[in-house]
This record gives structure tokens, sequence and C-alpha cells, in this order.
């Protein structure tokens, strides 16, 4: 349905009251700091063998603890992969252990709140109960909100972007402090994988605009316009073949990993090789290191590597 | 026990019922209804009926229940069970307080036999021949439903919007708004004129709905004439001082002659407790013969037979009539689904369609909101019946609320593990209007969505674009249980490229193959 069919159908519902509610002015998605903490020597932190929140910890330790990224009194908003009605060892969604530590440590950092959302494919109130994120995140002391109403989204200029010049983003993004990206690593029916960049399609209203015109460069220039503080991929449990919403357990294996970092390119180059994959081979992450959102070049850039 | 303490007793039950079934509309939680609609319905005559006549269950036997109680006491349905008519009570109350002379009176009507037995004739006849439309545009529960789904709902929701967007201001993110899909605005029509008429004959007349326009009512109407105990005017204590009937939202006591018109009393206990003699008595009917001066009966038996016979050969073929229409035309690529297709545990669109009364209870259950309303779909028969609207939403895959609270059966409550495997429809894809084929650039909206794999992406060379390692749809309809979500998530315009065809009778798929993949090595270096 477009949205004007949308409006069409809902004006007897008084809906369109609510949505006349405008807004002013994004500050932090322009202000946000995007490169590299200073004095930071790794461009991206690949962890192995732990638990999902014990592997987090070892990794934000080697960036110099959580305090880098997370300053007292600011807002943060976490956006995991809340996508699909499927429970954890599906391994579909973010692992809600990953996320309940993440919000942990930025509360413990002294964030004001810690928001998490997604807008997600199935229906979000099954997917947020089902995936246990909802309960990691009450858990933690975080704040759960819906991302599935189009009144959350505005619209914002994409001057980076050669296919996609304009998208409608959720309000989280557009004004929190902080903004942590925490990707699931998973097979991708039409991108091959998803990852870092693939998981902001979950903080846009459109996503059917994307798929029309050239997914890859519109990942790729989504990407270029909005880059999280932080990014941490979960490669715990990984969904290699039948994603991203994935058919069985079966499709699902251990690799108990993870990686952190600060560039979402680096991040899903990594992410390609630990699933398999060359990341010269999926388009979106070519193009975003040849606009230069981030490098894909893994083996000049600086990788702290921790087994535990 | 004082008579007069029934009609406070009325009340509370009435209030129980009116509350608990309205909440069954307005739930957006989505977990309240399928716990609890099992019981706050079983009660309702026309579901249970229409339930009973397709399972002959134990579990559909509510519509005997009241069929007994009206037996033994007269119209306690439509009193105190009915949702529609305590929402006349409701209507009724209100605009008395709006009235300028203070106290509003009912005076005694004559019988309109001939209206109300000829549409209940008409709504059986209808019934008989195997079409629920009559049943579906005047059922009073399924009429409360679509009130509620329909109206009020949409209000609720937009209140609710309105405080979500006011606290969320505030960086309250406590209450969230709800997108409302659907709505078609002709599809209001029926409610809107429903609630108009009751608005202006439950203001005026009281409950005349009930003793016109509503079969059931005129059903149970004429089965209280065998009722065992029955209100009747006790001519020694009576005064005829006619207070009962200034009460009587029926208009069926006539003060002045002693008479209470039985069939047309909704057992709502008023007389009981206005009149200061004691007058009336609910009566074991066996003890005396009560007066009927009822001369229009003889009539409206005449009216049956002749409506019947008209109505009788005239039917069959509208009854046929729906279900073959065409749901709607691509002008560029011709797409055409054949038939609309019917929710999980419908087993067939003639099972469906045999069975719905078109309450609308599933539609506001509905987690995804793919269950909307249908206009034409069904035919003009089957208007107002729901189907899977795959534009609004699709059948979530683990999710069988709508058999959960279906009250009339036209939607079977199945086990979620049966539900995957329940071929509603199948996929049917249009290569010509893929992305992939026309853009020469990677799509995949639906692989991503489809919960079996039954669509899924191929490695594919477009002959007018030179794009590396493009990938197309390609369906395996074996598999596929017509869920609707590659449908729903398909993004080309204006026509969708891949679209779910109905199972005009329902199959069950294939289970999706599965492989075993080899266990990781976690002890491994980084291939980095």
């Amino acid at each position: 349905m477009d949205r004007r069919d949308f409006l069409k159908r809902s004006l007897g519902a008084g809906i369109a009251a609510g949505a006349a509610v405008t807004f002013v002015g994004f500050p932090n998605i322009i202000a946000r700091p995007s490169k590299s903490i200073a004095g930071n020597p790794f461009d991206l932190v690949a962890v192995k063998g732990g638990e999902p929140g014990a592997m987090f910890d070892k990794a934000i330790n080697s960036l110099g603890g959580i305090k880098n990224f997370v300053k007292p009194n600011q807002t943060v908003v976490v956006k995991p992969n809340i996508g699909w009605d499927t429970t954890p060892e599906r391994a579909a969604n973010t692992n809600p252990e990953l996320v309940y530590r993440i919000i942990q440590q930025c509360k413990n950092a002294g964030a004001k709140d810690v928001y998490v959302f997604d807008h997600t494919c199935d229906t979000w109130t099954r997917t947020y109960a089902n995936s246990g994120i909802e309960k990691a995140v009450k858990d933690a002391g975080g704040t759960i909100v819906s991302g599935d109403s189009e009144s959350y989204y505005h619209e914002v200029e994409i001057k980076q972007g050669k296919k996609l010049k304009s998208a409608k983003v959720h309000q989280l993004i557009l004004e929190s402090d902080v903004f942590i990206n925490v990707p699931v690593l998973k097979h991708h029916s039409s991108a091959s994988i998803t990852v870092a960049m693939k998981n902001l399609m979950g903080v846009v209203w459109d996503r059917g605009y994307w798929h029309r015109n050239n997914l890859h460069q519109c990942i790729a220039d989504y990407a270029a316009f909005n880059k999280p503080t932080l990014n941490v991929v979960d490669a715990y449990a990984v969904m290699k073949r039948n994603g991203p919403r994935g058919v069985s357990k079966a499709d699902v294996v251990t690799m108990k990993s993870l990686l952190v970092s600060t560039d979402m390119v680096a991040a899903d180059a990594a992410a390609a090789k630990l699933f398999g994959a060359e990341p010269d081979q999926i388009s979106y992450i070519q193009i975003a290191h040849d606009m230069k959102v981030g490098r894909m070049d893994l083996e000049n850039l600086n990788i702290d590597r921790i087994k535990i | 026990m004082k008579l007069a303490l029934l009609k406070k007793f009325r009340v509370v039950i009435s209030l129980l019922f009116f509350v608990f079934t309205a909440i069954l509309f307005l739930d957006f939680s989505f977990s309240l209804p399928s716990k609890i609609s099992g019981s706050v319905l079983y009660l309702q005559f026309i579901p249970s009926l229409v339930k009973f006549v397709q399972l002959v269950a134990l579990s559909a036997a509510g519509f005997i229940i009241v069929l007994i109680l009206t037996l033994l006491f007269g119209r306690v349905y439509c009193s105190s069970i009915c949702p529609l008519g305590t929402l006349q009570d409701f209507i009724s109350y209100i605009s008395k307080k709006f009235k300028k002379k203070k106290k509003r009176k009912f005076v005694f009507l004559h019988a309109n036999n001939r209206l109300r037995y000829s549409i209940l004739v008409i709504t059986i006849i209808f019934f008989v021949s195997g079409s629920l439309f009559a049943v579906n545009m005047l059922d009073p529960y399924s009429n409360f439903g679509r009130i509620v789904n329909n109206l009020a709902r949409p209000v609720m929701l937009g209140i609710n919007n309105a405080s979500a967007f006011a606290l969320e201001s505030i960086n309250v993110y406590l209450i969230y708004p709800v997108e409302f899909k659907g709505l078609d605005i002709t599809l209001l029509i029926v409610p809107i004129v429903i609630l108009g008429l009751l608005l202006w004959l439950a203001s005026s007349k009281g409950r005349l709905y009930c003793n016109t326009v509503c079969p059931v009512g005129a059903l149970l109407g004429f089965m209280s004439k065998f009722s065992l105990f029955k209100i009747i005017v006790d001519e020694e204590t009576c005064t005829g001082c006619g207070a009962c009937e200034k009460v009587c939202k029926s208009s069926c006591i006539e003060s002045k002659n002693k008479y209470v018109d039985f069939t047309r009393c909704v057992s709502c206990f008023n007389c009981f407790d206005s009149c200061p003699t004691n007058g009336l008595k609910y009566e074991f009917a066996l003890k005396r013969k009560v007066k009927f001066k009822d001369v229009e009966i003889d009539l409206s038996k005449r009216n049956f037979i002749s409506t019947t016979l008209v109505y009788l050969f005239g039917l069959t073929t509208i009854a046929k009539a729906q279900k073959q229409v065409e749901v709607y035309k691509d002008n560029t690529v011709p797409v055409v689904k054949k038939n609309p297709v019917s929710p999980p545990g419908s087993i067939s669109l003639d099972h469906f369609t045999d069975s719905c009364t078109a309450c609308h209870l599933c539609v506001s259950a509905c987690p995804t909101q793919v269950l909307q309303p249908s206009f034409l779909e069904y035919g003009f028969l089957g208007m107002l019946q729901p189907h899977m609207d795959n534009i609004s939403g699709f059948c979530n895959f683990e999710c069988k609320i709508c058999g959960d609270v279906c009250p009339s059966g036209a939607i079977l409550p199945v086990k979620l593990e049966d539900k995957k495997l329940i071929q509603i429809g199948k996929v049917k894809f249009i290569k010509e209007n893929c992305v992939v084929e026309t853009q020469g650039t990677d799509c995949g909206a639906c692989s991503e969505h489809c919960p079996t794999k039954a669509v899924k992406m191929e490695p594919y060379v477009n002959p007018n674009f030179a794009t590396p390692n493009l990938r197309i749809p390609t369906i395996n309809d074996e598999i596929c249980i017509g869920c609707g979500a590659c449908e729903f998530a398909c993004p080309t315009k204006p026509y969708k490229a891949i679209y779910v065809e109905s199972n005009p009778v329902h199959q069950i798929a294939k289970k999706p193959e599965v492989e075993e993949l080899a266990p990781v090595d976690t002890e491994e270096d980084f291939p980095f």
C-alpha cells in the first residue's frame, strides 16, 4: 500500500491527526562522530570462542572501554536485528544475551536512556517477544520502542546517495547521541549476506524503494549517510542458508564469534570472511568501499584478534 | 425471590456480556481474544447455530442453550446476552438524558408481525439455500462486531495514537501507535446504516429494531409463545395505572387491556421494577391459558408460504454466483486472481462462505491485519466476509489466532504445527513484472519473507543488463503455504510480480527438506 492509499484508508480513523505532528531539525545525525575514537589503535576487533556477553566485554575493553563511546547523560539507541518472529536458537535475530550486555555496559557508563527498536519484517509485537530481545532490554534497564509506525520516521536528505536521495528515518536514530548497530551475521537471499550495513535497512520506513532501485547501491548510499558510533556483529550462531528468515534450526551453525568496529565496511568484510565469502563478491561491500564509506581491505587494517 | 430484583440481575449479566464482547473486538495486544473468545461468545445465537450446522459438536451447542432458555423464560438472550441489544439500551439511556422531557415514556405499539416474520422467513430461506448473506447482514452479534471493529476500534486506535504521540514528545514510549490498515470506506456503509438505524429506533422507540428487523428476535419471539414462564398481568392486583407500559422498551404491554405481547418481550424485567402493586407475574404458563389477541399471526403464516415460494426459486442461482469472481485485473501484465484466499482452518471457500457470519472478530484479532473484510471478492452475497488481503499484510507463520477466536466455525481451530502445512493458496511468479528482469538489479524481497523457502533466489543472467551475480526468484509451490508474505513484500509498482492464487479447497503442503550442516570448528584461526 503506498502512502496515499494509507492516508485514504486511515482518514476515518483520525490517525491523520497524529501524523500531522511535525518535527524540526535533527542535529545529532550530522554531529555524531563517525570516525574512530582518538588514541584507539584498532580498526577492528575480532573475538572468538566465548559467550556473547563475555566476547563483547573483551572487544570493548580492547577499544578502551565503553566510556570511549558513551558519555554520562547521553541517550543511546541500540539497533539489533529483530526482524523475524522466530526463537533465539534460529539465529534470525540478534542474540538477546549480547543486546543485554551492551545495554548494561551503556547504563554503567552513565547513559541516560538506552532505546532499542527495529523496523521488523514480521509483526513487531511478536518478533520483539519471541526473539527474547524485549525481555533482555527490559531486564537490562533499556527502553524498547516500536518501529512500526510511520509517524516515528522523518524524511532526511541523503546528499551522498547515488540511488537513494532521501529516506524516512526513525527519530531515535536521528535524535540519539550514540548509535550502536548490532546486526547478526546471516545468509541473505537478496544481499548474499546481511551484516552491519544491511542492518540499517531496519531504521528506515520504506524498504520497498531500496528493493526497486538497485538494492546494493541503496545499502551503500545509506551507509555513507548514517555511520553508527559502533558496530557490534553477532556471529555467535550463524544462519548459513535460507536467510534472512531461515526455515529451521538446521540452517544454523555455532561459530562463537563477534566483531566490533566503528567502520561498517570493515565489519562487513570481516564478517563475509567468517561466513566463507569474499568481500569483493558482495556488491554492496565493494560499492561502499569504492564510495569510501569504509575499508574492506582487511590486510591493511589493524585488527585485534582475541581468542577466549 | 422478589421479581423486582430480576431487573438488577439482568443489568449485571448484560453488562458483563457487553463489556467482554466489546473487549474482544477492541483489544490490540492480540493476546486476549484467543484466550477468552470461546467462552464469551459461546451463547451468541447465530455464530453458534452456523457452527452447529457445520460441525454438530457440543462446542457449538450455545444456541441450543439459548433456545432452552427461551422456552423456559422468554427472550432472555435479547436483553442479557445480545450485545447489540445492550447497545440499544445504552443509546436509549443516553438519549433520555438529552431529551427535554425528564421522563420519557414508552407506549404500547401494535406488533408489526408481517415485517418481522417476513425478514425472518427471508433469512431462513437464504440460510437453507446455502447463503449466509441475509444472516450476515442482520445477525445482531455480527452487526455489533462490525460496528465495534469498523467504527469504534478506529476511533480508539486514533485516541491511542494521539496519546502515544503526546507522550513520545516528552520521550515516553510507554504506549505505542498502532499502524492501521484496511478500512475501505465502502465497507463502512453496512455498519453505518445499521448504527444509524439503531440510533434512530433505540432513541425513540426502545427495542423496535429487535421486534421488526432482527431475525433472531423474531425467531426467539416466535419460540417464546411456548415459553413455560411468561410475564402476564395479574388482573386482581393490577390497578391499570400504566406504570409498566411507560417503562416497557419493547412497547409490548397494553395496560388498559391488561395485556402483554410476550413474543415481543425481551425479558428486561423493567416492568416488575416499576409496578407499585405487584400487578405483574412471571407465571408458569401451563397453569392457565394466557389470552392472545394476535390476529395478524395468520397473515404472517400466509406470508411465510408465499415468500417461501418466491425465494426458493430465485435464490439458488444467486447463491452460486458468488463462487467465481475475478479479484483484480492487471492492466499491463494480465494478473487475474481467480478466487479470494480464505484463512487457514477454513477448509475451503465453500465451507468458509457457508459458515462465516462476518462478525469481523478475526479481523480485529489478526495481528498482521491480513484478514480484511471483503467487498465483492466472494461475490455480492459474501460481502463483508473476511479474506486474506496481501496488500495489507501477510499470514504470520507462527500465528493461528483467527481459528481460535472464530465463533461460527468458519475458521476452525488448528494446531500450530498443522497450520504451518495448510496450503491456502499457491505462489505464482510473473517474471515480466520482477525488478530483476525489468531493472536488472537484485531484489529478493519475496524470498526474504518466505517462511518455507518456496521462493528461492537462483543465479540469473539478464540478457538486457550486465549486472554480475544477479539472482531471480524461483518457486516451488509444493512447499508453499500461500501465506502471502512474498506478495506483501514484493515492491514492484503498480502491480506485483509475485502473488498467491487461492486454493478453493485448502491442501496440505509438503514439508521443506532439512539437511544438516557440518559443524564449524570454533578453535580455528580467523580467516582474515
